[in-house]
């Protein structure tokens, strides 16, 4: 591949932990035949170097406030592919917390009485969103964090010049080729049976519930989970507030 | 400047590059006197203790990890102790022992990510680590992946995960690292500790660009007898001595005059965490591989430079991987065996958790009511307690170089906030953020 033809790739970050970056870096010595693959122009947690040419553009965090919206279009206008990085930037994920809450109540808990005034920084939407809340998104990489094997598939398949898929089966699938012990045979809740799969069902596998970062594919309402609970006799009411830790929806489960 | 001697600088860093999260520098001076000089925070907002009102204890840690990507394993802990306190949940010696090894991975991983893909490409007149990847110094760029592939790994072994952990919960672990990794792991270590030393020795040789520059302010760490302090220990000022109370009686939270500011200070206008104010309160208690990278690197107490913070992170790093070897080592001979989570019944009341993460003191602090929900949650970042600091080293250094070029003043600034590798995704507070 001739040095013209790697593809300009920009990586930027909105409302988030900056862990999806650092698990890019926790690929290790591979990350050396990805930089090899293209051309990295733009990455403000690692290089000084900035450029707005770039092809491919990478975001990680939710949208929080109108100035964040102008920068984001900005980004989408030069970006030919833009891509979803992690669950804040897929899905909202753990900001949607906030929006149980109005922003007045917001200020109040965080800050106290101090007032802001008209400072464009503390100027917040209504509600935190996904990047799609603003700008049509092409590629999405799900996960609190990310998975790294999966951003080295997505980013190996555009350089490819083809298209990335995520699964569309749940995490249950995975979970039950780890053969782990369910979740809800012990007991205990899970997202699993509605949670998109990709991450090798890592947190069953660990011991621990599906918390649902990677974005739901069903309904919790969905009748098949309804079965499942009363099955196990677990109540409906806790699986839905289980659902906010990654995909609240708002006020009504405040 | 066309050559000419002047004392006009202007320097404008908008969204300071090998930093996590973001900040910006600002200095006007004309006629060799400083019109504004800040050190500015735009991060978006994301209101964190508002999140964490209404949730359930299980979910806290889960949730709170997420303020930050670098140090989740840091918050989780000091989550976790929050809640252990609120309700008086026991710990096992066992889980303080795979605590403390999560805490040297986190530890090792966040301070060789600093030192070497943050830090370092200054010390080498490059932007960032990628051009230095098949030059000269592409020996220590694989090195530095080396070590860093080695923390990564060993926390993914004992949390399940190194962003964002999975096995800890309150009151233990869901999931045990087996014998046979943890023998593996005890194997690689001493090897780990010559990478570090190799790494050292390449830093050492230009380490010409750590500026001799001196500010005495009031150090703050947790301090214990006879160790050097990470998982556990009382708040200890190098101005007061051990503090045994509340900490809320010895961090003052304030607002500068005409701005929105949030400035941290205790004994006087601004005081330090992090490497090197451990360093300072407890750096004769290092074990010996800390004390030698520490000597290696001419790391004298008291260290007053707040440009050697990366150096002690350095001797840090030494003394995380000899820790482990003594961890490991004791986890082998007991053997680690499958615990019983305690039973936990949830009451109200408050809980506090301290440790020290990567880059300080960090705080949780926890409300919750008779069933396990959380009410109130305050939470102090170690970055919030140094950005006072930050902004008064910028106001003592900028004076000594003002007859520089602005571009040898822009990098120096900028060196000085990276040495302190703030972490301003962080913020759940709004950090000092200033205005003119």
């Amino acid at each position: 591949m001739s040095e013209k033809s790697k593809p300009r790739v920009a990586i930027f970050d909105f409302a988030s932990c900056e862990g999806c970056e650092l698990q890019i870096a926790n690929i290790e010595e591979e990350i050396i035949d990805l930089v090899n693959l293209v051309e990295v122009v733009s990455f403000r947690e690692v290089m000084k170097e900035h450029s707005d040419d770039y092809d491919i553009a990478i975001i990680e965090g939710s949208i929080v406030r109108p100035m964040d919206v102008e920068s984001l279009k900005v980004i989408r206008k030069n970006a030919k592919i833009l891509i979803a990085l992690g669950a804040c930037a897929c899905i909202g994920g753990v900001n949607r917390l906030r929006n149980r809450f109005t922003k007045e109540e917001l200020f109040n808990e965080v800050y106290g009485k101090t007032g802001f005034g008209d400072n464009p920084l503390f100027d917040v939407l209504d509600e935190t969103k996904p990047v799609d809340g603003i700008v049509p998104v092409d590629y999405y990489i799900p996960g609190c964090p990310i998975d790294r094997n999966e951003f080295k598939r997505v980013i190996l398949a555009l350089c490819e010049g083809k298209k990335p898929e995520l699964p569309g089966y749940p995490v249950c699938v995975e979970c039950k080729k780890n053969e782990n012990v369910c979740v809800f045979e012990k007991g205990q809740f899970c997202l699993g049976p509605v949670t998109r799969a990709g991450c090798d069902a890592i947190c069953p596998s660990h011991g621990n519930s599906c918390e649902g970062c990677r974005g739901l594919i069903y309904e919790p309402s969905n009748e098949c989970v309804k079965e499942v609970l009363s099955r196990y006799g677990l109540d409906y009411e806790e699986m839905t507030r289980r659902r906010n830790m990654f995909n609240c929806c708002g006020r009504e489960d405040q | 400047m066309n050559g000419k001697v002047s004392t006009d600088r202007t320097v404008s860093v908008h969204h300071l590059t090998r930093v996590e999260g973001h900040g910006n520098i600002h200095l006007d001076a004309k006629n060799g006197e400083i019109k504004r000089l800040e050190w500015e925070v735009p991060e978006a907002p994301r209101f964190f203790e508002a999140m964490l009102k209404g949730q359930h204890y299980s979910d806290v840690a889960h949730i709170s990890s997420r303020i930050c990507g670098i140090c989740s394993i840091g918050h989780t802990l000091t989550s976790l102790k929050a809640t252990e306190s609120a309700f008086g949940i026991p710990v096992s010696e066992q889980t303080t022992a795979l605590r403390r090894l999560a805490i040297n991975g986190e530890n090792m991983q966040s301070h060789v990510l600093h030192i070497g893909y943050l830090a370092a490409p200054d010390f080498f007149g490059v932007g960032s680590v990628f051009p230095l990847i098949g030059s000269k110094h592409n020996d220590t760029v694989i090195k530095i992946i080396k070590l860093h592939r080695l923390a990564n790994e060993m926390s993914d072994l004992v949390c399940g995960r190194t962003v964002h952990p999975i096995n800890m919960v309150p009151g233990g672990f869901t999931e045990y690292p087996s014998r046979k990794k943890l023998e593996d792991l005890l194997l690689r270590l001493p090897d780990a500790q010559d990478t570090l030393k190799e790494i050292a020795a390449a830093i050492k040789e230009i380490s010409g660009a750590i500026l001799d520059f001196s500010r005495e302010t009031e150090y703050v760490a947790l301090s214990t007898k006879g160790d050097y302090a990470l998982y556990d220990g009382e708040l200890t000022s190098s101005d007061t001595g051990v503090h045994d109370g509340d900490y809320l009686d010895f961090v003052e939270e304030y607002f500068v005059p005409q701005s929105t500011a949030k400035y941290s200070r205790h004994a006087r206008e601004s005081l330090m965490v992090g490497a090197l104010a451990r360093f300072n309160i407890n750096g004769n208690s290092l074990n010996a591989a800390g004390m030698k990278m520490a000597n290696f690197m001419d790391l004298k107490l008291p260290c007053h430079n707040p440009f050697m913070n990366t150096v002690a992170q350095m001797a840090e790093v030494a003394h995380n991987i000899e820790d482990c070897i003594v961890q490991v080592r004791t986890l082998l001979e007991k053997g680690v065996e499958r615990e019983t989570l305690p039973r936990i019944i949830p009451k109200a009341g408050r809980g506090v958790g301290v440790v020290e993460v990567p880059r300080g003191i960090l705080i949780h602090d926890y409300t919750y009511d008779d069933v396990g929900r959380c009410k109130k949650a305050n939470l102090i970042i170690p970055t919030n307690q140094n950005h006072g600091n930050i902004q008064k080293d910028m106001e003592s250094l900028v004076p000594t170089i003002l007859d520089r070029p602005e571009k040898e003043i822009e990098l120096l600034l900028e060196m000085l906030v990276r040495a302190y590798d703030p972490c301003i995704s962080c913020s759940t507070h709004y950090l000092d953020v200033r205005f003119v």
